[in-house]
């Protein structure tokens, strides 16, 4: 990837960062974790990848993006603000009662939003009927999704990573996103749901593995996908959970606490100094 | 009358009919498509079908996503599986979105048979009852669930049609109409009304002609859907009674009898005892001795009917 372009991205993804973190602490409350550890990969896709409209939501050609770790929406909504879908302003009224940015995505509140998500291991299902409605009328639109990997635990991950192969959708391409942490620990403590590689290989699916904050890593993951023609393609990211905030990178306690005035400060003190 | 046969075969039919009229319609199954007559569909329009394999879950938000991209699709398995170990995934993903999928449940209730309690499904209407949104549909003939599917397809949002396994005699002729919403009356009376739904339905028309040797006038309702309830109706009805039986293949609890209850109690209380499953599960057997067994029949209709005249006043 050329210098230009990575930095470019590279400074996308802090603000995407700054964007979820100045949304969770302003709702005191929200997922900050997996939100840090996902955000490379969301610039990357927005700014690089998919093929939207921001001015034309719903355009029906589009690329979809389903968050199927939906409590990881300060990326979505962050990133969606970053594309001009609606106002960054909008992020500090993040799970307030009078706002459109629901805890969980809701799509049919937020322009952008492509799949209602929050209850984990729906929204990869959700993926795969739309990459299967996309090959059955001939439309070429690619379907993305982003799993985490305590979702990865959940049977219906492996429900719809059967029903993905079998039915042959290559438009499709899986984000895994291997911080390593759930919310009671590491994953390998909780429920050991690894090997990925192993495992999505087994069920018949294309695997790649990266560094999920190497943009070229990610580059050249998202374009082996593409030229994968029979298979759905799994990213395994393996990623920083609280990735850019000092104090929260590699925490389980920073899966799902927000930052205080110091804390949120300091924070975005840290990531300005990477733009 | 004419042959009998069962609103699931019904159903089966009526989406290989209404598959050329709305190329959009798309089939998901979960390994029963001989059972949910889903595969007369499958047999003409095999690229229109998708088979999920026993995945009822990963089925139900497939359906969703699948919507989302202008597919009209039918998902279909066991009332047990669609509305109970899917439950999530239609509140979830289907029902909290609004997406327009519809869910074809057939073997709902006790009518199942052989099979027994574990595919005996009696909660279905209760807990997709409590999901905002979603419309319900219980035919009672193999006409009624044909012009169900044909009014879920039309209709832009998620839709339960719950359908049976058992044939039953076909009581809907083709100037019968259908419109969701809105119960039916199938016959005027003045003493006692009895509002009843699916298969219920005959039992309930048996009953008034029993009730009727006995000097006693039953007005009789048909309600397809059981939400959004005919309330209208359903308070017309048991203020011109002043006495109300439900009667319907289902617990009581969460049902029909629920919905009347809860409706009349605000508006017209008015004595109400339900027919129904009576908060216990089903088991195996034929199914006339399992009819006779849990009381769904004409005869406890005309029981409860008769109960509920004397609690008038
Ligand atoms: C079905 C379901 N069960 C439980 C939860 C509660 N929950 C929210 S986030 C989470 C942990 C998710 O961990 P992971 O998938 O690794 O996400 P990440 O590390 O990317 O934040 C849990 C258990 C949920 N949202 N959905
Ligand atoms: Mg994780």
């Amino acid at each position: 990837m050329e210098q230009a372009k990575k930095a470019e991205l590279s400074r996308i993804a802090t603000n995407i960062r700054m964007g979820a973190l100045t949304a969770v602490f302003s709702a005191s409350s929200g997922h900050p974790g997996g939100s840090m550890s996902i955000a490379d990969i969301m610039a990357y896709l927005y700014f690089s990848e998919m093929n939207v409209k921001p001015e034309d939501p719903k355009w029906e050609d589009r690329d979809r993006f389903v968050m199927s770790k939906g409590h990881t929406s300060p990326a979505l909504y962050a990133t969606l603000a970053e594309k001009g879908f609606f106002d960054k302003e909008l992020l500090t009224t993040f799970r307030q009662a009078d706002s459109i940015l629901q805890g969980h995505p809701d799509m049919k509140a937020v322009p952008g939003v492509d799949m209602t998500t929050g209850s984990l291991g729906l929204g990869i299902s959700a993926a795969c009927g739309m990459a299967l409605a996309a090959k059955h009328t001939g439309k070429t639109f690619r379907v993305y999704a982003a799993v985490g990997d305590g979702e990865s635990e959940e049977g219906q991950v492996w429900e719809a990573a059967m029903f993905a192969a079998h039915h042959k959708l290559s438009n499709l391409c899986a984000v895994l996103d291997l911080n390593g942490l759930q919310i009671d620990g590491p994953i390998t403590e909780v429920m050991n749901p690894t090997p990925h590689d192993e495992k999505f290989r087994a069920f018949g699916w294309n695997v790649i593995v990266i560094n999920g904050h190497d943009f070229d890593q990610i580059e050249s993951a998202f374009e082996a996908a593409k030229k994968c023609t029979d298979k759905p393609t799994v990213i395994i990211a393996n990623t920083v959970k609280g990735k850019g905030v000092s104090y929260m990178e590699n925490q389980v306690s920073w899966h799902g606490a927000a930052p205080n005035k110091e804390q949120y400060e300091q924070g975005m003190a840290e990531l300005a100094a990477q733009l | 009358m004419a042959d009998k046969i069962a609103t699931r075969e019904a159903y089966g039919n009526a989406l290989a009919e209404f598959g050329d009229k709305y190329p959009n319609l798309v089939v998901f199954d979960a390994d029963l498509s001989a059972a949910t007559k889903t595969g007369v569909f499958k047999k003409k329009f095999p690229d229109r079908h998708f088979n999920c394999g026993i995945a009822e879950g990963n089925m139900a938000s497939v359906a969703a996503g699948a919507s989302t991209a202008g597919l009209i699709p039918f998902f279909s398995t066991f009332a047990m599986f669609a509305a109970g170990r899917a439950f999530e995934q239609v509140r979830n993903s289907i029902a909290y979105p609004h997406l327009n999928v519809k869910i074809g449940a057939t073997h709902a209730g006790i009518s199942v048979g052989e099979d027994g309690a574990t595919h005996q499904c009696c909660e279905d209407i209760a807990t997709m009852r409590s999901i905002p949104g979603m419309v319900i549909l219980n035919p009672a003939d193999a006409a009624e669930a044909r012009l169900a599917v044909e009014a879920a397809i039309n209709y832009e949002g998620p839709v339960y049609l719950r359908f049976g396994r058992l044939a039953l005699p076909v009581i809907f002729d083709e100037n019968y109409k259908f419109e969701i919403g809105r119960g039916v009356v199938l016959a005027e009376g003045t003493d006692v009304s009895i509002i009843a739904t699916g298969l219920m339905v005959h039992e309930a028309l048996a009953a008034r002609e029993i009730l009727a040797g006995e000097g006693i006038s039953a007005e009789i309702i048909n309600i397809h859907t059981i939400k959004p309830l005919d309330t209208e109706l359903v308070i017309a009805s048991a203020s011109k009674c002043g006495a109300v039986v439900t009667a319907e293949e289902h617990n009581i609890i969460g049902g029909l009898g629920s919905a009347v209850c809860e409706t009349l109690a605000g508006a017209v209380p008015t004595p109400v005892l339900r027919v129904g499953v009576e908060d216990t599960f089903g088991r195996s057997g034929k199914v006339p001795a399992l009819m006779e067994m849990y009381g769904l029949t004409a005869a406890n209709i005309v029981a409860k009917a008769k109960a509920a005249i004397a609690l008038k006043k």
